[in-house]
């Protein structure tokens, strides 16, 4: 046992007198947690927008100081023909044109109707279909001032309430992916590259010829990193907490413990991407290339799951990454208990012990 | 020269030997480009929704049926009551509850006006608020056509002033996702492998202690430098190739732009991208360190990039820093270029600053890159 823990200091001491690295271990999550929190949001709003008005009268005006005090456009310019929406479009910065149709005022009043074109750049879907909306129910709402006295009865109202997210906050949404992207590189990157490191310096041989066995070698190396990862854990729920005020309805018991369980995962899935490399870079670019991507996409981290195509949110199934994001969410939004996702918490136990499972027999005690 | 062309060989052959990394340069990154072009899309569909019906006559059944009809809602189920819906909301089960208050048939035609209540699960926000719209949507539409069909509604006269509004998506008009995401991560895979390569490579031969072999030889400073990153220009430029390639064949992406101001484009990016490479391993001791210091960068860069979020929606100091991201300007570029075919005029800033960049990291990267320890 003594052995042992002489081993774990020794791991200690690699990662702590790396400065550089334990630098950028305990700040990448502080930074990621602010930019998400701070200036990364996947709303829409302070949108480029030109005009084009043919009009010129009261109304046009008036619709344009609406759009103008609304948050999600900023008018950036007018433009006289519509032969220029195509070069102001190139250049990248205007990412819509309001175009009036002609006697706009006249036409509202003779034949009870007007038209404008929303002409948007959708390279950007996303953003061009919102775009759109928006301007249709800022155009709507001016439509009703216009009808007032006018109101029509028998109406049915949506009252709607925005439940576990009330102000529409994207950081609550960001928080559980940023804690998880952290959590997987971190634990799996780290070990997969400490342990192929010996390897390819050659001092695994070492340690396998020692009196420690294969097991305790493969603890040992993983230990320091559960720890440095409970503490980035708890930087990340603690700056959620304290910075951005979000909320952990339910435990922080059954949060922490779900998080070691995940943490041991992803070691886990680190310990296997080492015995199938012998290169550090090898180990490296499978859990960059191979995690980085995945996790980030396929996690529902950013794009939602249920809007992929079928067989991708089949694959989404294999991530673990997507079953912790579930959990977070249930249990710091939602405020769930066990009881709610003790299937999540399942798959990830199975998901452990086959990574386990799997590393133990393609472990290789001796050397080629 | 000559010598230029041994190390570039040397480096060619230690790329290719690498029977375990052949796969991870060259396929995983295609393979990533065609699953994760199709998972990138905020589109918000299938949305699951469920309903609780107090009223139970033929009119609540019709509103039903409306979302029923829409495509982008999945009626999941039917409630007796709004605490079982909320409770099938907490396990994940549904999005969205529709609740129809009892008599609503009658309030609508006593009181002139009924209200319903709906539940939308709001942790993902920006989804939520177009759910909404959704919602809005059908009711309202419902709402007219009872208003025309149930209650015999006529203005005669009085016709109220209508503004209409038509919307025209140009470059996309089916608004179709990967048009704009396949660009965008083809970006993303160049700039990762390119980095992550050169980044560790210096650092390798550090490590496992080649580099002082080479120290001790004539090979000049820049003549080492231009024969370890030119190999990996080259490879960036080829995974470019076939992911030009498979984003026509495939995926059917217009190329409206220039084919060779593209490149060109992406040679000056490359520079910047290896001299980062460079510069990291000149600072670094071992590729642990490297790999992680490229990682921190990467991540923030790919944050930041407009790439899956929009840049305007930042704060201003946020948009301030993202000047700073060669990240950005590439995928500016390459949508500009690829899908609007922009000309060498309109991204004559982009072509500029990247120029910049790539001068000044070079610089800096042979500056700091030292013959003896």
């Amino acid at each position: 046992m003594n052995r042992f823990i002489g081993f774990i200091k020794k791991e200690f001491y690699h990662i702590l007198r790396d400065r550089r690295s334990l630098f950028i271990l305990f700040g990448m999550p502080i930074v990621q947690v602010m930019l998400f929190g701070f200036a990364i949001t996947n709303e829409i709003n302070n949108v480029d927008i030109a005009i084009l008005d043919h009009s010129k009268d009261v109304n046009t005006k008036e619709i344009i100081n609406k759009i103008a005090t609304s948050k999600y456009f900023s008018i950036k310019g007018f433009i006289d023909h519509e032969d220029e929406i195509e070069s102001t479009f190139k250049k990248g910065k205007i990412k819509a044109v309001l175009n009036f149709e002609k006697d706009f005022s006249k036409n509202l009043v003779t034949q009870k109707k007007a038209t404008v074109q929303i002409v948007t750049d959708a390279t950007d879907p996303n953003t061009a279909n919102t775009i759109s909306n928006y301007v249709g129910s800022i155009l709507k709402n001016y439509q009703q001032e216009l009808n007032q006295g006018l109101n029509l009865p028998y109406q049915i109202v949506p009252k709607t309430r925005m439940v576990f997210n009330p102000e529409l906050k994207s950081v609550y949404m960001f928080v559980p992916g940023v804690m998880t992207i952290i959590l997987m590189l971190v634990s799996a990157m780290m070990t997969s590259i400490s342990i192929t490191k010996e390897k390819e310096l050659g001092t695994m041989e070492i340690l396998l010829v020692s009196p420690l066995n294969p097991i305790q070698v493969i603890v040992g190396k993983v230990v320091p990193y559960i720890l440095l990862s409970i503490i980035n854990a708890a930087v990340i729920i603690l700056l959620s907490i304290f910075v951005f005020k979000m909320p952990v309805q339910g435990s922080l018991f059954l949060l922490g413990a779900e998080s070691t369980l995940f943490i041991v995962n992803a070691l886990s899935l680190g310990i296997l991407i080492s015995t199938i490399s012998s290169t550090q870079q090898t180990a490296m670019m499978i859990s960059l290339m191979g995690l980085m991507l995945p996790v980030i996409l396929l996690s529902g981290f950013i794009f939602p799951i249920s809007s992929m195509p079928l067989p991708l949110q089949l694959i989404s199934n294999i991530i673990p990454a997507k079953w912790f994001i579930m959990i977070l969410k249930g249990i710091m939004l939602k405020g769930v208990g066990l009881a709610y996702v003790w299937k999540e918490t399942l798959i990830l136990i199975g998901m452990t012990i086959f990574f386990i499972v799997l590393s133990v027999k393609k472990y290789k005690i001796r050397l080629e | 020269m000559n010598i230029i062309r041994y190390i570039i060989q040397k480096e060619f052959k230690q790329i290719f030997r690498n029977k375990a990394m052949l796969p991870i340069i060259f396929v995983l990154p295609l393979i990533q480009l065609i699953i994760l072009s199709n998972a990138a899309t905020f589109e918000v569909k299938n949305i699951k929704f469920a309903y609780v019906d107090n009223d139970n006559t033929s009119f609540s059944r019709g509103l039903v049926e409306k979302f029923e009809a829409s495509s982008y809602f999945n009626v999941v189920s039917q409630f007796p009551s709004e605490k079982l819906a909320s409770k099938a909301m907490l396990q994940g089960k549904v999005d969205v509850i529709l609740e129809i208050p009892s008599y609503f048939e009658k309030q609508l035609l006593k009181n002139k006006k009924a209200d319903l209540s709906v539940i939308i699960n709001a942790i993902d926000g920006a989804a939520a608020g177009v759910e909404n719209v959704y919602i809005n949507q059908i009711v309202q539409q419902f709402n007219e056509k009872a208003q025309v069909e149930l209650f015999l509604f006529n203005n005669l006269g009085n016709q109220p002033q209508d503004i209409e509004t038509i919307p025209s998506f140009w470059y996309n008009e089916t608004l179709n996702y990967k048009t704009f995401m396949v660009p965008g991560i083809l970006v993303l895979l160049v700039t990762m492998i390119t980095l992550f390569l050169s980044g560790m490579n210096i650092v390798r031969e550090k490590e496992i202690g080649t580099l002082e072999q080479i120290n001790v030889t004539p090979i000049k400073k820049h003549q080492f430098i231009i024969g370890k990153l030119f190999p990996f220009l080259v490879l960036g430029m080829v995974l470019l190739t076939v992911g030009l390639i498979i984003s026509k064949l495939l995926f059917h992406i217009p190329i409206v732009g220039s084919l060779s101001l593209m490149y060109l484009y992406t040679i000056i990016y490359i520079l910047v991208i290896l001299g980062m490479g460079l510069f990291i391993s000149n600072f670094t001791d071992t590729q642990q360190q490297a790999m992680f210091i490229a990682w921190f960068f990467m991540v923030i860069f790919i944050l930041m990039s407009g790439l899956f979020t929009p840049i305007e929606s930042m704060p201003q100091w946020a948009q301030l820093l993202t000047e700073f991201n060669p990240i950005k300007y590439f995928v500016q570029v390459m949508r500009m270029v690829m899908l609007k075919g922009a000309g060498l005029s309109d991204i004559y800033p982009q072509v500029i600053k990247t120029l910049v960049f790539a001068i000044a990291m070079n610089t800096l990267a042979v500056i700091s890159y030292k013959k003896t320890s």
